[in-house]
C-alpha cells in the first residue's frame, strides 16, 4: 500500500492514503484538478476579455475538494453547491464546452445562456446547482436527502457550502431536520478561510467548522482538503455513515483560494506571501504530482501528455464558449413554467 | 508567442492604470505568476499570467494611464503553445479602439439582440385555460367546509401519486393547527405526513430540494405570515430555477396556508401576501373563496410541474358550501369565475372578499343597481381577459382586495383594464383595500381599516355617480 505523506499540512489532519487506488485512478485525479486549474484559470482569461461578465467566483486552489469527494459518488448520488461551483461541475462530468459556454452566456451553455456562473444544473450528472444565495444550498441540499430518504433507495447526496455560509441560520434549522429524520447527507464545508474579505477569525465564534454540528449531534471530520487522498478517504467514511442511515455528517474541508473572492475582488485582506506560501507548500496539484513521481506511477512524459490533453480540452471549451451563438430572442420567453403535461 | 492583453477586472471597467510591472523583458513566466498591478478607479488588482513562456516585450509602460480593456500590454514568447492559442482579440478591433480612443469601444460585443416586443405582463401566459369541467345534472351536492374540501383534495392526491406528500408545523399528530390535515396521518402515517420543527426558512428548502429530486411536497405555512421567513427559497430557489437551469430541473411544490388577516390578532400575524407572490415570474399564485374551488383548484396545483403558492383564509376554512360529489374534480388554473352576473358595474374580488362582494351585489340589487361579480381564483396567471370582458358590458368597475392598495392586485387590475378597454369605461375605477396602515388590534380600528360590505357598496355606488 503507497502511503502518501503530505508535503506540509496545515493541521494535524491525517495525510490520505492510496490504498488500494491503481495509477489509472490517481492519475485521474492528478488529470480532473488540472483540468479545473486550467479551466479556472481560462475562464478568468475571458473575464478580463469581457466576454464573462458579471460575477465569476474562480475554484483555484480548491480542486481537490470536488474531486476527492465526488471520486466515491455513487450512481444516483446527488451534489448540490454554491456559486464557487465551476469546479464541482467539471467534477461531476458535465461537458467543459457547455459549462464554459454559460460562462459567456451563449446558446451552447448548459443553462441556455439564462443561468450563468452561478447557476448551472445537470440532472444527468446529479448536480443540483450552482446556487447564487449564500446559505441556500444546505437545506436544498438536504431536501434532496430527504426525497432519497422518502424513497428508501440508498443514495446520498454531498452538500457543500463555504465557511461563510456556515454563519447562515438555514444551515443550522437544516442540521436539526436532517440529524432528527437521519437523512442521508453529507455536508462539506469549504473553509477556504475567508468568507469574502472577512476571515474566519474575524467572522466565527468557533472557527472550527467541523464542530459547528455539536448542539445537532451530528458528528464531524477536519481534513485536509489540500490532500486529494485524503478528502477521498474522509468523504468514503463520511458517505460510508450517511447511507447506514446513521444521519448526516460534516466534513470540514481546510483549504485556500488563491484567487480573490470574484473577479473583481482585490484580495487586500491578505498578503501576497500568505498566498505565496500556500501556493509553495499545499498545493493540491503539485501534492499528487510528488505523489505519483516518488511511487513511479508517471514520469515527466505521462504528466505533459496530461497537460496537453487538459490543455486541448479547455481551449477547446473556450473556442466553444467564444464562438456559440447568443440566445435567440425568443429564448427570453421560454422555460418560465413548464408547459403542463397532464 | 502571446499576447497578454488588459484585463477587464470588474463588469464595468473600460480603462485602468498600468501601475507596475513585476516581470522584466527575458523573465521566463508560467501560469500563475503575477506580471502586473492594475489600478482602477476601486481597487488595485494583480495580473496573473494564463499562459507560460518568456518575455519578449512590454507594450504598455508601467504608470501608463488610460490604458483600454483588451489592448495588448506584453507579448510572450516560447512557451510551449498549447493546440490552440488564447483566444485573441480580432487585430482590426484593437486598432480601431486604441486609434479611435472611443470610450464607448466595448470589448467583442456582438450586436445586441433585438428586443423582443412582449405583450405586457399578460405575455408569459400558458395557453388559454379550459372551462371549469361540466358538472353533471344528477351529481349530488354535499355541504362541505372549505378546511375539509382542502383535507380531501390532499388525501385524494396522496392516494393518486405516491410522490405527494405533506410538511409543515403540526400537520402530523396534532392534525393541523387550523385541522385542514385532520386525518391524514393516519391514512398515510409519518413518512407522508411530516411534522416540522418551527423552521420556516428551513423546511421551505428542504421542500423545495425535494422538489428538486422528483418529489411533489405540500408545504404547508401555519399562516402566510411567517412564511416571510422562507419567502428566499419561494422566491429564489422554487420559482426561478426551471428557467435559470435552461429547462433541465422543476420544482413542483405546492405551499400552502391561511393568508390575510384572522380576527384581532393585529398587525404581524394579519397580512394578505396576494400581490407579493403574485409579482414573481415563475410563481402561479391561487386565492380560492368557496370549498369546490378550494379542492379542486388545490387538486390542479398538486398536479401542476411548477411551484405554487396557495393563499387561503383562517375565516372562510368553517365555512361550509356545497362541493359536487365526482370523482376527481380539478379545476383549471388560471380562470376566472364570474359569480353573479349584473350589467351596472364590475366587481373583482379573491379569497374572503368574494364573500363580501356578493353581499354587496345584494345590496346594491335593492337599489336597483345590478353588480357583477368577479371571483379572480387565481391571481398569477391573471385571467384578465374575463374582467375585460365583464367591464365591457359594465363600463364600471370596482376592485376588492383584503391587502393594502399601493402596487396592489387592484392596481394591477385596473392597470389592465385601462390597456384593454380603456374606451369602455365610463368612470375612474375604485379600489376597495385595506387601509394604508399595519393592523390595528382595537375592535373597532381593526374593522374601520379592513375592507367591508358597506365600503364595497360605497364604492360601487360612487362608480355609478350614485349617492
Amino acid at each position: 500500500m503507497a502511503r502518501a505523506k503530505s508535503a506540509a499540512k496545515a493541521g494535524d489532519q491525517p495525510a490520505g492514503t492510496a490504498g488500494d487506488l491503481g495509477k489509472d485512478a490517481l492519475l485521474g485525479f492528478y488529470r480532473n484538478m488540472l483540468l479545473i486549474r486550467r479551466f479556472e484559470e481560462r475562464a478568468g482569461q475571458l473575464y478580463g476579455m469581457g466576454l464573462i461578465g458579471g460575477f465569476c467566483h474562480l475554484y483555484i486552489g480548491q480542486e481537490a475538494i470536488a474531486v476527492g469527494v465526488q471520486s466515491i459518488q455513487e450512481e444516483g448520488d446527488q451534489v448540490i453547491t454554491a456559486y464557487r461551483d465551476h469546479g464541482h461541475m467539471l467534477a461531476c462530468g458535465m461537458d467543459p464546452n457547455e459549462v464554459m459556454a454559460e460562462l459567456t452566456g451563449r446558446a451552447g451553455g448548459s443553462s441556455k445562456g439564462k443561468g450563468g456562473s452561478m447557476h448551472m444544473f445537470s440532472r444527468e450528472a446529479e448536480f443540483y446547482g450552482g446556487h447564487g444565495i449564500v446559505g441556500a444550498s444546505a437545506p436544498l441540499g438536504t431536501g434532496l436527502a430527504l426525497a432519497n430518504r422518502y424513497r428508501d433507495n440508498g443514495k446520498v447526496t454531498f452538500t457543500y457550502f463555504g465557511d461563510g455560509a456556515a454563519n447562515q441560520g438555514q444551515v443550522y434549522e437544516s442540521f436539526n431536520m436532517a440529524a432528527l429524520w437521519k437523512l442521508p447527507v453529507v455536508y462539506v464545508i469549504e473553509n477556504n478561510q475567508y468568507a469574502m474579505g472577512t476571515s474566519l477569525e474575524r467572522s466565527s465564534s468557533e472557527t472550527h467548522m467541523h464542530k459547528r454540528g455539536a448542539s445537532f449531534r451530528i458528528p464531524g471530520e477536519e481534513v485536509d482538503g489540500m490532500d486529494v487522498l485524503a478528502v477521498r478517504d474522509a468523504a468514503k467514511r463520511a458517505a460510508a455513515h450517511a447511507r447506514s442511515g446513521e444521519g448526516p455528517f460534516i466534513l470540514e474541508m481546510k483549504t485556500y483560494r488563491y484567487r480573490g473572492h470574484s473577479m473583481s475582488d482585490p484580495a487586500k485582506y491578505r498578503t501576497r506571501e500568505e498566498v505565496d506560501e500556500v501556493r509553495k507548500t499545499r498545493d493540491p496539484i503539485e501534492h499528487l504530482r510528488e505523489i505519483l513521481e516518488k511511487e513511479g506511477l508517471a514520469d515527466e512524459a505521462a504528466l505533459k501528455a496530461i497537460d496537453a490533453d487538459v490543455k486541448k480540452i479547455v481551449a477547446e471549451a473556450a473556442e466553444f464558449a467564444r464562438t456559440s451563438p447568443e440566445p435567440e430572442p425568443a429564448e427570453l420567453y421560454t422555460e418560465v413554467y413548464v408547459e403542463a403535461a397532464q | 508567442m502571446t499576447d497578454i492583453l488588459m484585463p477587464a477586472l470588474s463588469p464595468t471597467m473600460e480603462e485602468g492604470t498600468l501601475a507596475k510591472w513585476h516581470v522584466k523583458v527575458g523573465d521566463t513566466v508560467s501560469a500563475g505568476d503575477v506580471i502586473a498591478e492594475i489600478e482602477t478607479d476601486k481597487a488595485t488588482m494583480e495580473v496573473e499570467a494564463v499562459d507560460e513562456g518568456v518575455v519578449e516585450e512590454l507594450l504598455v509602460e508601467a504608470g501608463a494611464e488610460g490604458v483600454k480593456v483588451n489592448a495588448p500590454i506584453a507579448r510572450l514568447a516560447g512557451g510551449e503553445a498549447p493546440a490552440k492559442a488564447a483566444p485573441e482579440p480580432k487585430a482590426s478591433d484593437t486598432e480601431e479602439a486604441e486609434s479611435s480612443g472611443d470610450p464607448e469601444k466595448k470589448p467583442p460585443a456582438d450586436a445586441k439582440a433585438e428586443q423582443p416586443t412582449g405583450d405586457g405582463p399578460a405575455a408569459i401566459r400558458p395557453a388559454d385555460p379550459p372551462a371549469d369541467p361540466e358538472i353533471p345534472e344528477d351529481a349530488k351536492l354535499v355541504k362541505t367546509t372549505v378546511r375539509d374540501a382542502l383535507r380531501d383534495a390532499m388525501a385524494e392526491e396522496m392516494r393518486r401519486d405516491e410522490a405527494v406528500f405533506l410538511m409543515g408545523e403540526e400537520v402530523a399528530q396534532y392534525q393541523g393547527a387550523y385541522k385542514v390535515s385532520r386525518g391524514l396521518l393516519d391514512e398515510f402515517g409519518e413518512r407522508r405526513v411530516i411534522d416540522t420543527p418551527i423552521t420556516e426558512y428551513g423546511f421551505a428548502g428542504l421542500g423545495v430540494g425535494a422538489a428538486m429530486a422528483g418529489l411533489k411536497p405540500i408545504v404547508e405555512f401555519m399562516t402566510w405570515n411567517f412564511a416571510m421567513q422562507a419567502i428566499d427559497h419561494i422566491v429564489n430557489s422554487a420559482a426561478k430555477t426551471h428557467y435559470m437551469s435552461g429547462g433541465q430541473v422543476t420544482t413542483p411544490v405546492v405551499f400552502r396556508g391561511p393568508n390575510g388577516a384572522a380576527s384581532r390578532v393585529a398587525a404581524q400575524h394579519s397580512q394578505d401576501y396576494a400581490a407579493w407572490y403574485a409579482h414573481i415570474p415563475g410563481l402561479k399564485v391561487i386565492a380560492p373563496y368557496d370549498a369546490a374551488d378550494a379542492k379542486g383548484l388545490l387538486k390542479a396545483a398538486i398536479r401542476d410541474p411548477n411551484p405554487v403558492v396557495f393563499l387561503e383564509h383562517e375565516m372562510l376554512y368553517g365555512q361550509e358550501f356545497d362541493v359536487p360529489e365526482v370523482d376527481d374534480y380539478v379545476l383549471p388554473i388560471g380562470k376566472a369565475k364570474v359569480r353573479r352576473t349584473g350589467a351596472d358595474v364590475t366587481i373583482t374580488a379573491y379569497s374572503r372578499m368574494v364573500g363580501l362582494a356578493l353581499k354587496a351585489a345584494e345590496e346594491l340589487a335593492g337599489e336597483g343597481i345590478e353588480a357583477e361579480v368577479v371571483d379572480l381564483r387565481t391571481l398569477r396567471p391573471l385571467d384578465h381577459e374575463t374582467v375585460v370582458e365583464s367591464v365591457r358590458k359594465t363600463h364600471r368597475l370596482v376592485t376588492v382586495e383584503e391587502g393594502w392598495g399601493p402596487m396592489g392586485v387592484g392596481a394591477e387590475i385596473i392597470a389592465r383594464v385601462i390597456e384593454h378597454a380603456f374606451d369602455y369605461l365610463d368612470a375612474p375605477p375604485a379600489r376597495v383595500c385595506q387601509e394604508d396602515v399595519p393592523l390595528p388590534y382595537a375592535a373597532n380600528l381593526e374593522a374601520l381599516s379592513l375592507p367591508s360590505v358597506d365600503k364595497i357598496v360605497k364604492a360601487a355606488k360612487a362608480v355609478s355617480y350614485r349617492s
